[in-house]
């Protein structure tokens, strides 16, 4: 496997969903090109850090006052009789 | 490495009971499926937008266009999925009435060639983001991710940090999957070398550090040693 190969398999091969003779050549090329490697495992944890970052949660009370204003218009909208939003 | 966690709570197949539910107007099914999904919308919202009034604003507009519109919903795909797909198309359209120089769509035009490549491949320090505090943290991602285009970190927020599957992600943008997976490597490659200026391992400053040490060691010695 190629370098250029090795990029055009990662997202596959990180999602988990490559099959098995490819993942061997892939993680065979890993073994011996550092710079791959270093990409491999980079991007990993880039996805592993957005995922775990709790970037924008909101807040519980925003949350409530979100929901019930939510209600409210959908319970105006329902007296108002079924049209387009 | 592990399954990408989903971070949508419940079976699906309590979510049809309380789509039927509510389809039959019961409002308080409606309801639980504000709780259960609000806070993934407020986050695919936020991270299209960059804009915490806008996300609010989507929230609500997503869910009473769902609402009104639940009939329409055929059940054939799962209520989160139609969801996050009306979501995104409000998200899309404050984001474009906010920055309408630029064209903001998800079928923009992406370029395809060459980009890919990483050009910078220095290693991380390990556990870099333990060299931040949580705030620096997230003000580092906030900012990094703003700098891809919409169609890239839509499809880097469904799919990575919501954990919609790829057809999921594909069904909810109305893209192809190859669309989808060919956005989602670029944006991953992107962030992973935006996320590097922060993260890279400082080979440089040690070795600062380590001349520092010698330096300080002379002038401690020639202290000591009037």
């Amino acid at each position: 496997m190629k370098c250029a190969e090795f990029l055009t398999e990662l997202t596959n091969y990180l999602d988990g969903v490559l099959d098995e003779k490819t993942k061997v050549e892939l993680e065979n090329h890993l073994s011996w090109c550092h710079n791959c490697y270093v990409v491999c495992d980079t991007t990993k944890k880039t996805i592993e850090i957005y995922r775990d970052s709790q970037l924008y949660e909101l807040p519980e009370d925003l949350r409530s006052r979100l929901r019930s204003a939510i209600m409210t218009k959908c319970q105006q909208q329902k007296k108002r009789g079924p049209q387009s939003v | 490495m592990g399954a990408i966690q989903n971070k949508v709570a419940g079976p699906v197949s309590e979510e049809l009971t309380l789509v039927q539910a509510a389809k039959r107007g019961d409002d308080s099914a409606f309801e639980e499926l504000v709780r259960r999904y609000d806070r993934n919308v407020f986050r695919i919202a936020q991270h299209i937008t960059q804009n915490r009034e806008d996300a609010e604003d989507v929230v609500q507009e997503a869910f009473l266009k769902a609402y009104g519109n639940l009939a329409q919903f055929q059940e054939q795909s799962k209520f989160y999925t139609w969801l996050v797909r009306i979501a995104v198309n409000e998200a899309l359209m404050k984001l474009r009435r906010r920055k309408p120089e630029r064209t903001v769509s998800l079928d923009e035009d992406i370029k395809t060639e060459d980009d890919s490549l990483p050009r910078e491949i220095a290693d991380w320090s390990p556990n870099p983001e333990q060299q931040y505090t949580q705030a620096e943290l997230r003000e580092i991602l906030s900012k990094t991710i703003q700098g891809l285009p919409p169609g890239f970190r839509t499809v880097f927020v469904l799919r990575d940090v919501e954990g919609l599957s790829t057809e999921e992600t594909a069904a909810a943008l109305e893209l192809s999957v190859p669309a989808v997976k060919s956005r989602l490597l670029r944006a991953r490659l992107q962030l992973r070398e935006r996320l590097g200026r922060y993260f890279q391992r400082r080979e440089s400053s040690k070795d600062a550090e380590a001349k520092n040490g010698e330096s300080k060691g002379d002038v401690t010695s020639g202290d000591g040693n009037p």
